[in-house]
């Protein structure tokens, strides 16, 4: 029941869900596996050895087959559920991480407490794949670019049913007609509910203008009697068994979603939402620093980022990738939004404590209304 | 005497690192301030407008399934008491076999019950009937707790009943007592610490209850419990959270040592 917005990342680790805990599982006994087969085995085969953590199945494995047969460095590739799980496990010290991938308020949290070391960049190849659009938005948590390097971007926006919408939609208004009363589904995460009618009314995700803040609070409160639910993981099974109209949710989740039921449609709003990254990064413990930008890098090749874009299918920052794309897929909105409705998206910054204690002031107001 | 009370060793630990010690903190948390100094804030915050709003929300759905509770619970157990043992056990065995299961599955269960697209639904389209709204209400709350707690109300009215000598009953009986009468005049009064105990093992976890509203709630109402467990898990302000638990836990005792009275003054000892 995770509604901690500082917490749990539109990462995706909604993409995979209920499912996504089964694999993690999994993914637990095999790390301690292998954790159990390196205390008994290696010692000095280590030195040859990249550690990488990752969200649960968010790689294609060839590739990581594909880096160790070309550049002879073995990786030890282990995975992870939630970005708090990652947190805890790289804060523990048990194994020294070399590379680890999450969300892009991860990477601003480490900044502050100083357990990253800063990106070299001159021996990479590959840098110039990426877009500067998407690295321009990278520059809001990480400036110059100095600790994380995109891997995949995602959006908040809309999840309808086509067969209960039959309008075109392009603004959150949409969230706010009477029609759809019982039939609207909102996030339960605190920030997430608030970027909707905050972008609706043109103001931004990140502003500390209390007046504003107090305008959105009030449309929400307005909109509660239309709302159906607010749900954070269970949106994608009630909108999938056709239980509401409307959902406000994650790509991740809409992409998943659309797949198992055709009548579903994911649009993000003219006026712009929330954008997240899931970046790369080189923590302190890292031992094989040079290995692992080899890695980044390797990650950024056209052809490795092009098969890990048809694996996972969330946005790429990766340019060459993208222009090698056919024409449908370059217009799916729901991975890559339009460049102006792009120009209108934000990245969730941390806004200190005193903006926290007053969020969760206005969502308990909020829900006991 | 001394060997025996080795025996409740493990219990000592166990209650000392699970129970004194987890209480402790909390009475610790909820009576200081972030810098760490003494303080009844956290505990008056229940004068906040919002928190006593969540709390007598709390209040009116623990009453209300508690009542719906023994209202369910009371007649049920009185007709298994006229049964024969086995196969009143038959039924009693029935009512508590859903514990077995984690409560968790049980209420995701209902929602699958209750929801636009869910079983009622089903069956009701099929009888051409539109689909009604059940799912994300206070009903579909109540149904929730009702369904969860119901076998925490039967089970000691049951004992309760099971318990009245058969030859006090036959003797009102005999002195030209009436069915109505005997039952005013026996059966409640002689069943009341069973319902005493009931009542309080259904509000108790009723009250304190925040899962069921998030899940068959859709977190639309705010309970005392999820602004505890938003203190705690969201908000990170673990001294207002406990504030507030430990206001929970005076009400809780305070009800509690009323309850017990009213059972004591009624008939024997309560049963729990």
């Amino acid at each position: 029941m995770s509604k901690l917005w500082n917490m749990t990342p539109p990462g995706p680790v909604r993409k995979h869900g209920r499912k996504g805990l089964l694999a993690a599982a999994l993914c637990l006994a095999l790390s301690g596996l292998t954790l159990g087969c390196m205390k008994s085995g290696s010692g000095n085969a280590s030195s040859e050895k990249l550690t990488v953590f990752n969200y649960g199945d968010y790689v294609d494995r060839a590739t990581i087959k594909m880096f160790e047969k070309e550049t002879g460095i073995k990786v030890n590739y282990e995975e992870y559920v939630t970005p708090e799980d990652m947190y805890t496990k790289y804060k523990s010290g048990v194994i020294n991480y070399d590379l680890i991938c999450s969300t892009e308020y991860m990477v601003e949290k480490l900044v502050r407490e100083d357990e990253l070391e800063k990106i070299d960049y001159s021996q990479m190849e590959n840098m110039d794949n990426l877009d500067p659009v998407y690295m321009d938005f990278c520059s809001e948590f990480d400036p110059g670019h100095q600790y994380a390097v995109p891997y995949f971007f995602g959006t908040v926006g809309i999840l309808y049913n086509t067969e209960m919408v039959d309008e075109e939609i392009n603004s959150w208004g949409i969230l706010w007609e009477e029609k759809y009363k019982n039939q609207i589904i909102m996030e339960n995460s605190i920030r997430d509910a608030f970027l909707v009618p905050l972008k609706w009314k043109g103001y931004s995700l990140n502003t500390e203008n209390e007046k504003e803040l107090r305008e959105a609070q009030r449309l929400l409160m307005d909109q509660k009697h239309l709302v159906e639910a607010y749900l954070v993981d269970e949106t994608r099974d009630a909108m999938i068994a056709g239980d509401a109209a409307l959902a406000v949710t994650y790509s991740g989740d809409a992409t998943e979603a659309m797949d198992s039921n055709d009548n579903l449609d994911y649009v993000v709003p003219d006026e712009g939402s929330n954008i997240w990254f899931d970046c790369w990064f080189i923590p302190k413990t890292c031992r094989h620093k040079e290995e692992a930008q080899k890695f980044i890098d390797f990650m950024n090749r056209e052809d490795i980022a092009a098969m890990n874009f048809d694996y996972i299918y969330y946005g790429t920052p990766n340019k060459a990738v993208y222009d090698s794309l056919d024409q449908e897929t370059r217009e799916d909105r729901t991975i890559f939004p339009d460049q102006d409705v792009l120009d209108k998206c934000e990245v969730f910054s941390y806004l200190g404590k005193e903006m926290d204690t007053l969020y969760n002031r206005m969502w308990k107001e909020l829900k006991s209304y | 005497m001394s060997k025996r009370k080795y025996l409740a060793g493990p219990y000592l630990v166990w209650s000392a690192a699970f129970i004194i010690m987890p209480l402790l903190m909390v009475v610790y948390y909820g009576c200081t301030t972030e810098n760490g100094s003494f303080s009844l804030e956290n505990l008056l915050a229940l004068g906040d407008p919002i928190h006593y709003k969540a709390f007598g929300m709390s209040l009116t759905i623990a009453l209300a399934s508690t009542l719906i509770c023994l209202v369910i619970a009371y007649p049920l157990a009185y007709i298994l008491s006229k049964y024969a043992r086995q196969s009143a056990g038959l039924v009693v065995m029935l009512f508590i076999l859903p514990m077995w299961i984690n409560f968790l599955l049980r209420i995701l269960a209902l929602q699958m019950i209750l929801s636009n697209t869910g079983v009622i639904n089903a069956v009701l389209g099929f009888f051409g009937i539109s689909a009604k709204r059940m799912m994300y209400t206070k009903g579909a709350i109540l149904v929730g707790m009702v369904y969860d707690y119901i076998p925490f109300m039967i089970l000691p009215i049951y004992n309760a009943l099971v318990k009245i000598d058969p030859d006090v009953v036959e003797a009102a009986y005999d002195l030209g007592a009436g069915t109505a009468l005997v039952f005013r005049k026996i059966i409640i009064p002689l069943s009341m610490p069973g319902v005493i105990s009931g009542i309080i093992m259904v509000f108790i976890p009723s009250v304190s209850e925040f899962v069921v509203a998030d899940i068959l709630g859709g977190s639309k109402i705010l309970l005392f419990g999820n602004v505890i467990e938003q203190e705690f898990n969201v908000t990170s302000n673990w001294h207002l959270g406990s504030g507030l638990s430990v206001v929970l836990m005076i009400f809780i005792f305070l009800s509690m040592a009323v309850m017990n009275r009213t059972g004591t003054e009624e008939g024997d000892r309560v049963l729990w």
